[in-house]
């Protein structure tokens, strides 16, 4: 019994990479990713802590990290509270929703579409096109923020709802990521339901994107977060309060230059950053097996 | 292959390959491409956004080299300071984390890379209002009044407005967030290698997991590790505006904490030199790709 049970631990195909099991040759790692990771937790720990803490705990001399007696005055006071320039909070959050909702659906269409004609057509262009996209991974969308304001300008979008959505559909990792992937659908596929007599559309439909399921959920998270954390839109491209996101009225909570009320700030920027933060979180660890499916086929050749 | 009507199938099936692609492409020409081409137009004449853009050649990068101070003495080395440390620093950190973490078995793998992860999910504007009171300058701060408890500091001191402690603030902050996609990717690079490799490399009497490491692992997942490190020089250089979201304002503290990025909106959104900015923004795409070149030669596959 005894000799059964160590020998779970120190059997060879528990060491290396991709153990079954736990393997004592596994501590050092340990040692080291656990420390790092309650390290790294720490700030992400923190929103947490200091959304739920009433006022005198948020300005405790000394402070502490740790949330005594929770409460929930800051959701309220959230919640009920107006923007200053009459806009109330849950307006923001609705664009964002909004937003990042009609931003995930069109980005999948727009990158799976185009995926299938890269992956699965054949016509002339089709190397040079997924080469030029390969190049664009290397776009740094902050830098050309002024040229995109005159082309924004021009289109008349400024100001406008869908100046949010437009240009997060443009996404080469995404249209690169499903690319591969479906380069792993076997053509033999595609072909016995041409002979079938299907058409394009139906096994882009009823095919293809069933196949690649993994990648959808991979890119719909990506969507998701450049959508719901984007709050530069608002800043540049936007004037009318109304039209601005959740993630813009968060900024403004902490800015110093607005912060008349700095001391009521500190709660409601706390409960705010948890409810831009949890999302996220909470999206990934459904989605992170077909994430991580996703990315062994995120290979640059 | 090519039997009755051939023309005509191959015309019909050429079109709705674009008609697949189009909107994509409609997206990526308007938003990427004509931005890009519209720097790069731009960055060669004087535009103040209200008047038509005046041809002036050279002068916006002649101007950039020779008498822009504060580019010289402060935005360029910051830049490089902060690149160097976060993209190669970073990028090897993700390697090894991710390395670490193929050692795991499922479940303990899985919760770390989340927990790793999870910092990149919520960039910029989130992120602030912790670190701005974690940072926070008086003695109410937590950093602060945890070093003034165990008797390091005596006097509380401005985290994020003096020039000294705003840079490497910025570097940690954005280390902090550098476990994305890129790691991801790597980690699931490490997991694919074959195992049998690593039996026969055993056989062959190579006994240390260094060279493993070099031999082995690195070699055989090199597109993933070019994946990894195009994000990483990407996530670099956009991580620029990480400086003026923490001390809350452009320019930062005597220039401190200037990056490309933030000289880019100094001139074209406060000054209304967009011409000028164009040329900032030509240089800042031009670095970018120098980087991604270098991470070309090291990771391509020759095949």
């Amino acid at each position: 019994m005894r000799r059964n049970w160590l020998h779970r631990f120190t059997d060879i195909r528990n060491r290396g990479i991709n153990p079954q099991g736990f393997h004592v040759s596994q501590i050092k790692f340990y040692a080291l990713l656990l420390p790092l990771a309650a390290l790294m937790m720490l700030p992400i720990i923190f929103i947490f802590s200091n959304a739920f803490k009433p006022p005198d705990e948020l300005f405790a001399y000394p402070p502490r990290f740790f949330v005594i007696r929770p409460t929930l005055k800051n959701f309220t006071d959230l919640f009920s509270r107006m923007s200053t320039s009459g806009i109330p909070v849950s307006r923001y959050l609705f664009n964002s929703v909004v937003i990042t909702l009609l931003s995930v659906v069109a980005s999948i269409l727009v990158s799976s579409t185009a995926a299938y004609a890269l992956s699965k057509k054949r016509f002339k262009l089709k190397q040079t096109l997924f080469a030029v996209n390969t190049v664009a991974l290397m776009f740094v969308p902050i830098a050309v923020t002024i040229p995109r304001f005159l082309v924004i300008q021009r289109l008349h979008l400024l100001d406008t709802f869908w100046v949010h959505i437009l240009p997060v559909l443009a996404m080469p990792v995404g249209l690169f990521l499903l690319k591969q992937f479906m380069d792993v659908i076997p053509n033999e596929v595609i072909e016995a339901a041409q002979i079938d007599g299907a058409s394009d559309w139906w096994i882009y439909w009823r095919i293809v994107l069933p196949m690649i399921r993994p990648a959808i959920a991979t890119l719909a998270i990506l969507t998701f977060q450049a959508a719901w954390n984007n709050a530069d839109t608002s800043t540049l491209y936007v004037t009318t309060e109304g039209l601005r996101t959740f993630a813009f009225y968060l900024g403004t909570l902490t800015a110093t230059t607005t912060g008349a009320n700095v001391v009521a700030g500190q709660g409601l920027a706390a409960v705010a950053a948890l409810i831009m933060f949890l999302p996220n979180l909470i999206i990934f660890i459904f989605l992170q097996s077909q994430v991580m499916s996703t990315m062994s086929h995120s290979g640059l050749k | 292959m090519q039997s009755r009507g051939a023309l005509r199938n191959w015309f019909s099936k050429e079109g709705s390959a674009y008609a697949f692609l189009s909107p994509y492409a409609l997206l990526f020409i308007v938003f990427i491409v004509v931005p890009v081409l519209a720097a790069f137009l731009l960055s060669f004449t004087f535009f103040d956004a209200i008047q038509f853009p005046r041809f002036i050649g050279l002068r916006n990068y002649i101007t950039l080299l020779t008498q822009d101070d504060l580019f010289m003495k402060y935005v360029l080395p910051n830049t490089i300071e902060f690149a160097v440390i976060v993209g190669p620093g970073g990028y090897a950190l993700a390697f090894l984390l991710a390395w670490m973490l193929a050692q795991l078995p499922r479940l303990p793998r899985t919760i770390f890379a989340l927990i790793l992860y999870s910092p990149s999910m919520t960039a910029g504007v989130a992120m602030a209002v912790v670190w701005k009171t974690l940072f926070s300058g008086d003695q109410t701060g937590y950093l602060n009044s945890f070093l003034m408890g165990l008797g390091i500091i005596q006097e509380p001191i401005q985290w994020l407005q003096s020039p000294q402690y705003l840079m490497p603030i910025m570097i940690l902050v954005t280390l902090w967030s550098s476990m994305g996609i890129g790691f991801l990717a790597m980690l699931a690079g490490i997991l694919e290698i074959n195992p049998e490799l690593y039996e026969a490399a055993a056989l062959d009497g190579m006994s240390s997991r260094w060279q493993e490491i070099f031999y082995i692992t690195i070699p055989s997942m090199k597109p993933q590790m070019l994946f990894g490190a195009v994000m990483a020089i990407v996530g670099t250089f956009q991580a620029g505006a990480i400086g003026v979201t923490l001390s809350g304002s452009n320019p930062t503290p005597q220039y401190a904490g200037q990056l490309i990025v933030n000289h880019i909106e100094d001139y074209g959104f406060l000054r209304y030199e967009m011409g000028y900015a164009a040329a900032v923004s030509v240089v800042l795409l031009l670095m970018v790709l120098f980087f991604a070149r270098i991470a070309n030669r090291l990771f391509v596959s020759e095949e």
